[in-house]
């Protein structure tokens, strides 16, 4: 991830995984859909070495698969945050104050919308509606539904699920 | 006991059902969809048993075609008529694929059967493959039903230990397998030759037809598409006899339909009538009306391929002609009911978000039209409109409508087109009188300001402020910055004094005039 030099260690990507689980394949463009949702299930997100592993895999293009990857909206090129943060937008959470919560989440996890924290913790993810206008304004942390918030409130819960 | 049932009432009690008529539904919730003994019970897979021992392949397509089912995926296509150009077409290997790629907002009738009957969609899609002579079958469902394919795949296994799929069928020597496939989040997989490149791996855009899936279907060879619901009505169809079938509904659209009810009514669901019910029936007797005693304004059919309709067409009888008639169509058969509150505009705009963002960007038809339509109704909605964008947005419409390479893109300007010929005077509104009638679009609404008279000081309006453009001190006269209010409304229930009024509101009632006059002052200084 880091293109300049920092202290972070860069983690070696374990290539193994997607090797056990293309074995389970046979070589044949069908797969691929299959493939990448079960690689990015098992990773979290779709690594390039890993689609190209895939594609060499299949005997198809790098383009392809990356076409094929950046097609469809539930694969992701860029590693999650074990936790999703989805901050609904809808109209009754707007009235009630939803863009002061996501500046309160964006100001303490230091990401905007759409970020990862680098710790890959948290994503933050603006969402249109997730139906629960009634406990206005809401967030959901990955199937938690956390409602009725204030900006206050926001340190609290991202505690809950910090180390 | 019997004051039990006295205080029970049956379903046929009940307003909610009372009138529907559940055919393709009438298993749900009655059996267990996770048991195929129970789906047995319940007359399952006779008709695969009459259909495998009794007829001949063109005597089930002749009986498909007698009963006058249509698609009930939306475009209402005869399904007798689409099994025999997959019959007639000639080569050894033939898919039978059932489209369970259900992804209108507001929509979710395939949901309830895949997760309700699974075994009937199973029965359907198996008589489906020998009608046409078709030894597989996808099924292409969304990932975003993880219980329904949960459910499929469990259904599957069970009848492949049953001997109801897999090699030499009740001894008939007819093999037929059958795998599920999930969709990875693309709505125009929705279409059919974008869900058959999906199949195959590939990016799901559409391709131009002819040739169409019958002759050159997937991986080239003759395929057929049907929809969820059309696959459940199949083994009805055979069990019951075509002329039953076509003794309900209306003399074009025989059968039923399942119908998804929700928005602003009393109560939503899965509704199944009879073809030529009318959407008063529908609304007001099976969904009770509108919440809160509020005014009906529109009910929008078939999702972001379908229209609004106005209080004047709800004795319109439907069935899939008289819809496109009144400028929508059938859908896969989603009904969101609006009340007064809602914006037609807003909603116009809602629906081509959503297709411009799922446009998969092939033809420039829809690609570059519908981001052109949403940028004129983001105006619109934002107050910024001029006179001249109606016949534009019309232009364009007809432009996409015509020129669009597949069924998304010919689709997409329909809830534009018809708010535009029902509500017209709404986007007047808009554009000359800087108005929203439903009081939804943000920009246009009046403002809120404090009665200097009122205000006590109490600084709760200011904390409740999301966007902080309340001015003051404790104990001090607070004022909102006018340029800034966003109307959003979370001050006034906060004020203990009721101090803070809608803008609007001031001229209308005397207690308010000296906050006019003052306002009237300001602009002659």
């Amino acid at each position: 991830m880091c293109s300049q030099q920092c202290d972070c260690v860069e983690e070696e990507l374990d290539l193994t995984l997607v090797k056990e689980i293309l074995e389970g394949y046979e070589k044949k463009q069908k797969n691929l859909i299959p493939i990448l949702q079960e690689t990015q299930a098992e990773y979290g997100y779709l690594p390039q070495e890993v689609l190209k592993e895939v594609a060499d895999y299949l005997g198809i293009s790098f383009s392809q698969v990356y076409g094929v990857a950046t097609f469809y909206s539930q694969f992701y090129l860029e590693p999650r945050g074990e936790y999703i943060i989805r901050v609904c937008m809808g109209t009754a959470c707007h009235v009630r104050g939803a863009a002061k919560i996501l500046d309160e989440l964006e100001g303490e996890l230091g990401i905007e919308d759409g970020g990862t924290t680098d710790d890959l913790l948290f994503t933050i993810e603006s969402v249109a509606c997730i139906g629960a206008c009634g406990l206005a304004p809401v967030i959901m942390v990955n199937d938690d539904t956390h409602g009725r918030l204030t900006p206050e409130d926001v340190p609290e819960i991202l505690a809950q699920y910090g180390e | 006991m019997a004051t039990n049932e006295e205080n029970i009432p049956s379903y046929q009690d009940l307003d909610f059902y009372k009138s529907q008529r559940r055919l393709a539904l009438a298993n749900c919730g009655f059996i267990d969809p996770e048991s195929i003994e129970d789906y047995i019970a319940s007359d399952g897979y006779q008709a695969l048993s009459k259909v495998l021992t009794e007829m001949k392949p063109q005597e089930v397509i002749d009986e498909v075609k007698e009963s006058g089912l249509r698609g009930r995926g939306g475009g209402g296509f005869p399904t007798g008529m689409k099994w025999q150009f997959a019959y007639d077409a000639s080569g050894d290997k033939k898919y039978i694929i059932c489209n369970a790629d259900e992804g209108d907002p507001g929509a979710f009738m395939d949901r309830g059967l895949l997760e309700g009957d699974p075994h009937s969609i199973l029965e359907g899609m198996i008589i489906g493959g020998y009608a046409i002579g078709a030894d597989e079958g996808y099924i292409y469902i969304r990932a975003e039903y993880p219980l329904a394919i949960k459910r499929l795949e469990k259904a599957i296994t069970a009848a492949e230990e049953k001997g109801l799929l897999g090699e030499d069928i009740f001894g008939s020597g007819f093999n037929f397998k059958l795998q599920i496939k999930a969709g990875a989040g693309a709505f125009v997989c929705g279409e059919e030759t974008g869900l058959m490149a999906s199949i195959e791996g590939e990016r799901g855009m559409p391709t131009p037809r002819p040739p169409f899936p019958a002759n050159k279907g997937l991986w080239d060879k003759p395929s057929n598409i049907n929809n969820v619901e059309t696959f459940a009505n199949i083994p009805i169809i055979i069990r019951e006899g075509a002329a039953s079938f076509k003794e309900l509904g209306t003399e074009d659209s025989s059968g039923t339909k399942v119908f998804a009810l929700t928005g602003m009514i009393e109560n939503t669901g899965l509704a199944e009538v009879e073809m030529g019910t009318t959407m008063r029936e529908i609304i007001f007797g099976i969904g009770g009306g509108i919440q809160d005693d509020k005014e009906f304004k529109a009910v929008q059919i078939g999702g972001p391929s379908g229209g609004c309709l106005p209080d004047e067409k709800l004795d319109l009888p439907i069935d899939y002609d008289s819809l496109i008639e009144a400028g929508a169509m059938m859908g896969s058969g989603g009904l969101v009911v609006m009340d007064e509150n809602s914006c037609m505009v807003d909603v116009a705009r809602f629906f081509l978000n959503f297709v411009q963002s799922e446009s998969c960007g092939k033809c420039t038809p829809c690609r570059e039209g519908t981001r052109r339509m949403l940028e004129i109704l983001n105006r619109i909605t934002q107050g910024e409109g001029e006179e001249e964008d109606l016949e534009l947005l019309r232009t364009l419409a007809e432009s996409v409508k015509k020129l669009s390479l597949c069924g998304l893109g010919k689709t997409a300007p329909n809830p534009v087109l018809s708010t535009l010929r029902y509500f017209e005077d709404e986007y007047e509104a808009h554009i000359k009188n800087d108005e929203c009638p439903g009081g939804v679009c943000q920009n246009l609404l009046p403002g809120y300001i404090i009665d200097y008279e009122k205000c006590i000081g109490c600084t709760y309006c200011i904390d409740a402020c999301p966007i902080d453009v309340v001015d003051g001190r404790l104990e001090e006269i607070h004022e909102i910055n006018e340029e800034d209010c966003n109307a959003c409304g979370a001050c006034e229930p906060e004020c203990p004094v009721d101090a803070i009024i809608q803008k609007n509101y001031i001229e209308h009632f005397p207690q308010y005039r000296h906050l006019l006059e003052e306002d009237e002052e300001e602009v002659e200084a």
